[in-house]
């Protein structure tokens, strides 16, 4: 027998800017009854949406796979599908912003083309020269094993807006993301690239703007550790250099 | 926008030697508090005999030196951070130099005084 539905209400507070007719942002106070079957916040904002149409914000796969709806909940950068509905207090607004350190296209929109350019510029495919094998190129279990932690990555750019170092310099620093997409080919058996990645590193800003605060590892909805990503880099250069 | 140029090939040499220098500090800071632990700091004279010892001389001066290398990457990376205009930043980076170099200048001599 199912168990009766309790109704939640919940109260948001969501930062709203559309350039074509606003001056400035401001934050929208609006709330959206949910019922059992609304496990996450995604599934709130859906039902947000159905209420005011105007809200915009991104959402595809909506199970923690695409990355799309990376936003700053209560002032902490994650997913809105995995973000559980039922651990948020009650009689508090949720509180909704677009990742910090990125420009605001609409709402909880934001342009990310500094993140994607900072990724490319680390080359995020395997080079290799050698004659393209008859099948595929064989890694053994062990030589696999190194890109566990690495690979998961779905570039939401929760970790690289939560970087400082990112604000401050999004054009010079490649941020979490990118270096941990950049170990993992660095890591990867196939690659043959690794002295030329490192020189593309080896760089005050490119990577050493990395202070270890370690936002990062905080807000990764992956779970992932992109600062031990970075520690290994610098550690390829000290064997590297001495 | 331009070309990104990349690969200045100073940033592991920096780092590493912020971590050595830190290292050697922390060293000095441990064998100066072991020192006035067993009393080296008992009286003004006392103090002053140790520090007057050519082994703690010579410590001494490799952290001022330490001390000097470890802030210098430490303000220029806040300068790097912060400050954006290229002629702007080469001032404040000549005036860092400056100072540190003057302060250590200062501290080494006041310890080859004693």
């Amino acid at each position: 027998m199912n168990a009766p539905l309790t109704m939640r209400t919940y109260h948001f507070k969501i930062y709203r800017y559309d350039p074509d007719k606003d001056a400035k942002p401001y934050m929208q106070d609006i709330s959206v009854e949910c019922d059992p079957m609304d496990k996450k916040l995604l599934d709130a904002m859906v039902k947000l949406k159905a209420k005011d149409d105007s809200l915009s914000f991104r959402r595809s796969c909506r199970e923690g796979v695409c990355g799309s709806d990376a936003m700053n909940i209560n002032g902490k950068n994650g997913l809105a599908c995995l973000t559980d509905l039922a651990a948020f207090p009650e009689g508090k607004p949720i509180v909704l912003r677009p990742l910090p350190g990125l420009p605001v296209v609409r709402d909880l929109i934001v342009d990310m083309t500094q993140f994607f350019k900072q990724y490319l510029s680390i080359k995020p495919y395997l080079v290799n020269d050698e004659p393209v094998p008859e099948r595929e190129r064989l890694q053994s279990p062990e030589e696999r094993e190194d890109l566990n932690g690495l690979y998961e990555c779905i570039l939401c750019a929760c970790c690289t807006t939560a970087c400082p170092s990112f604000w401050w310099n999004p054009d010079k620093f490649v941020g979490p993301a990118g270096l941990l997409a950049a170990y993992r080919f660095i890591a990867d058996s196939r690659d043959q690239a690794t002295n030329e990645r490192l020189d593309n590193l080896e760089d005050p800003y490119r990577l050493f703007r990395c202070h270890t605060i370690m936002n990062c590892v905080d807000v990764c909805p992956k779970n992932l550790n992109p600062t031990k990503a970075i520690g290994k880099i610098k550690e390829m250069m000290v064997q590297r250099a001495v | 926008m331009g070309r990104m140029v990349v690969g200045a090939h100073y940033g592991l040499k920096d780092w590493m030697a912020q971590r050595i220098t830190a290292v050697l500090m922390a060293i000095y800071a441990v064998v100066i508090f072991v020192a006035v632990l067993c009393g080296a700091a008992s009286s003004h004279e006392a103090w002053l005999a140790f520090m007057r010892g050519g082994l703690v001389r010579v410590i001494s001066f490799l952290f001022i030196l330490s001390l000097g290398y470890h802030a210098w990457v430490g303000v220029r990376d806040i300068w790097m951070d912060y400050i954006k205009q290229t002629s702007v930043r080469i001032v404040l980076h000549v005036l860092t130099l400056l100072m540190l170099i003057g302060c250590a200048g200062w501290a080494i001599q006041i310890i080859w005084r004693l």
